[in-house]
Order: C-alpha cells, then structure tokens, then sequence
C-alpha cells in the first residue's frame, strides 16, 4: 500500500509512470551512465515515490545528473520509465523555483564569446532542462 | 521524390554544414527537400511530462504543415528527430494530450499524428535502398576505417523512434558500407555523450567522450560520424590523434563526389 501524498500523486501524473509495477530488479540503475553521480539511484526513484518522499526528490541531486538518454526506460522490463519519474521531479522543482535560474537569456551572449561552438541546441537544451 | 524538410535552429546556425550537404547530397539521390515555411525550434529536448503542453507546438505545427502538403517530415539533426517523432507519436496515440493540444491550437482542422516522421538516413533506407545508394557512390572511401556514434536519441525509446534495434542498430553501418567504406563496430557507439549538461559539467562530459572515443580508437575506428550537433560538439571537447568526427553528411557528399565551387557552396570547408 502507498502512503496518500499530493505531491507523489502529482508525480505520478506528470510522469505517467506506474510505480506500482517496478519489481526492483535494479536494471535502471546498472544502465544509467550517470550512477555514479547521483544520491538518489533511479532504481530509488520509485522507493521514495512510494513513501511519499518527495521533498527528498526534488531536492536531490540526480535530478540535475539524469541526461535523458533513456537507457533506462528502453530496458526496463516493466516499462515503469524512470527517466519521467526523475524528469516530474526535476519538473516540480523548475516550476516552483523563482530567482535561482541556472541560466538567464542575458547569459548567452557572453557564453558564446567564451566558447563560439556551443550549438543552438545546447542552449535550447539547457533552457528547457534548467528554466521554468 | 518530394519531402517536407524541418531544419531546425542548430542547422541554421552552427551546423550549415550538415543542412547544406544534406540539400545538395539529396539532391543527387532524386531526393527534394521542400523546407517547411516559418517553422520554430523544436526545443531541442522531448517535453517528458505528462501536462507539458505548450511545449509541444512548435514540432506539432511543422507536423501540421507537412500534412497539408501530405508529404512525409524529413528531419536531420538527431534532437529534432527525436522530439518531433516523440510529439507525433502523443498526438497519434495520448488522446489527453491531442485533445489539449487541438484546443489549444484553435484550427479548423485536429491534427492526429498523419505524418510520417523519418530522418534522412531512414529516407535513403526505405525510398533508395543501401544497395542502390552503392551505385551513386562516384568517389568510393575505400579503405576508411569508419565507427558510427549513435548516441541515445535517435535509437531510444524504440517503441516510439522505431529506428533501428537500440542495443545493437546496424543502419549506419550499411550506410557507411555503401559508400565503400569499413564500417568499425565498438560497444560503445550507442552510449550517451552527457548531452545538455555540458554547459554545466563540462569535465563529467569529458569522462564520458574520452571513454567513448578509446573504445572507437581501440576497435579502430579513424573517423567516427554522428548525426546530432551536441553529440559533435561533446565529441570535440577532447582530442584525439587519429580520430575525426563529423556529420554523416559529410561522408556521404564526399562518396557522391560533391564539389564545392558553385556560389552557392563556397562558403563550406570541411571541419577536420
């Protein structure tokens, strides 16, 4: 039985991910390139999801460490989709933070006079990874 | 053969080189490329939650416009094919988010996933075939040892990119074998670059390229060829004797015997 958590549940919406159906097996986390870099595993994603930890999740680390290679959701053999379990967290945090931006649009154009290589994508990337 | 062309804003700008050699290599496949009208950046990254909806519009607007036309959207940056594939799969199969979406559009006619998304590779693949592309090939690479890279978005989740096999894809290596080259296998050509974060965590980027490229140079791989800008732009960051890394465009004009004398072209020096 999972612990009654709005937060969890808002979690749950966002990611469209069915905890209930992961049976630990741990595969998420031998897959991730990033394991090593996070506090929280992505196979612990859905530990804490159950407990109705959330405010662990959106202060955690491995929220900023998931790369969305999405290794982990093309071998799960439940298809709980870890990665959107991470990326509802990472959500909730961007949504709620105000004056903390990693990155503002009056950055980059000393950014690209540091490095003229960095690709329109990467800085469309790190907009929609970092910025509400 | 007549397609709808969604550049792409990394296309426009660092990236010319992959959009010109692409036009001009399609060109000579019997491919035309008709670049959608005033379309926006894709974002770069696939909106993963549920209720991200505004984030959706542009991919499903350049979607729309290729419908109209009844053309299928050729893409050839690695994150604008994934993003677009993945909004039009939602809107095809996530009735939630093609009603909101539809709402939220105001036009007369819903859209419904109707196009067919492909990248430019997966066009040669299906309408030219790889043994037909050999008999285009003016100026064959023969003897060049080449390793593709991959990366993630093109190949994952394959539910949904349905691009090749994502543990072991064998599509690039046709390509690179029908332009007379020897395709390099190594494990690692379809593990991550470290993607967006090289802005913030430029050394963790690093780890992960060096990694990725010892493993190409050890199976021995001299040149290695990806479709993504960023995967380049992280490929890049360290170097390595002996190992190029360029867009899979850039091999293809090259074995077509494209020149680059007409006004048109001038501009363009191979990034070696």
């Amino acid at each position: 039985m999972h612990i009654q958590n709005d937060y969890a549940d808002q979690i749950r919406l966002i990611s469209g991910s069915q905890d209930l159906k992961c049976m630990k097996c741990g595969r998420c986390s031998a897959s991730c390139p990033q394991y090593e870099e996070m506090d929280v595993r992505p196979h612990q994603f859905v530990s804490y999801l159950q407990r109705g930890d959330i405010d662990a999740l959106m202060d955690c680390e491995s929220i900023w460490k998931c790369l969305s290679c999405f290794a982990c959701v093309e071998r799960c053999p439940r298809d709980v989709k870890p990665a959107r379990l991470i990326e509802a967290a990472r959500l909730l945090r961007i949504r709620r933070q105000s004056d903390d931006e990693f990155i503002t649009p009056e950055q980059v154009p000393a950014l690209l006079e540091l490095d003229p290589d960095i690709p329109q994508q990467l800085l469309a990337s790190v907009f929609r990874k970092y910025v509400k | 053969m007549v397609f709808s062309y969604y550049p792409g804003c990394t296309l426009k700008t660092q990236a010319k080189e992959l959009d010109r050699l692409a036009r001009n290599s399609a060109k000579v496949l019997g491919i035309i490329l008709e670049e959608v009208e005033d379309w926006q950046c894709c974002g770069a990254v696939y909106p993963l939650g549920t209720d991200e909806i505004a984030t959706k519009l542009a991919s499903v607007r350049v979607l729309k416009e290729a419908a109209k036309k009844g053309q299928p959207l050729v893409t050839l940056c690695a994150a604008c094919t994934h993003v677009i594939k993945r909004v039009n799969d939602d809107m095809k199969n996530n009735g939630d988010i093609r009603r909101k979406v539809n709402k939220y559009m105001e036009e007369e006619a819903d859209y419904k996933g109707e196009t067919e998304v492909l990248h430019l590779i997966e066009v040669i693949n299906k309408y030219i075939g790889f043994d037909k592309l050999k008999e285009y090939v003016k100026n064959p690479l023969t003897g060049r040892k080449i390793g593709a890279y991959y990366g993630c978005m093109l190949l994952r989740p394959s539910s949904v990119m349905a691009f090749d096999d994502p543990e072991n894809p064998t599509i690039f290596e046709k390509f690179i074998k029908a332009l007379g080259a020897d395709p390099v296998i190594y494990p690692y050509r379809n593990e991550c670059c470290g993607g967006y974060i090289s802005l913030k965590e430029k050394d963790r980027v690093k780890e992960m390229v060096a990694t990725i490229k010892e493993n190409a140079k050890h199976n021995g791989a001299e040149q290695l060829i990806t479709a993504c800008p960023l995967c380049l732009y992280n490929l890049k960051q360290i170097s390595c004797r002996d190992l190029n890394i360029d867009y899979l465009t850039e091999i293809l004009a090259e074995a077509l015997g494209i020149t680059y004398n007409s006004e048109e072209e001038v501009s363009y020096a191979y990034s070696k």
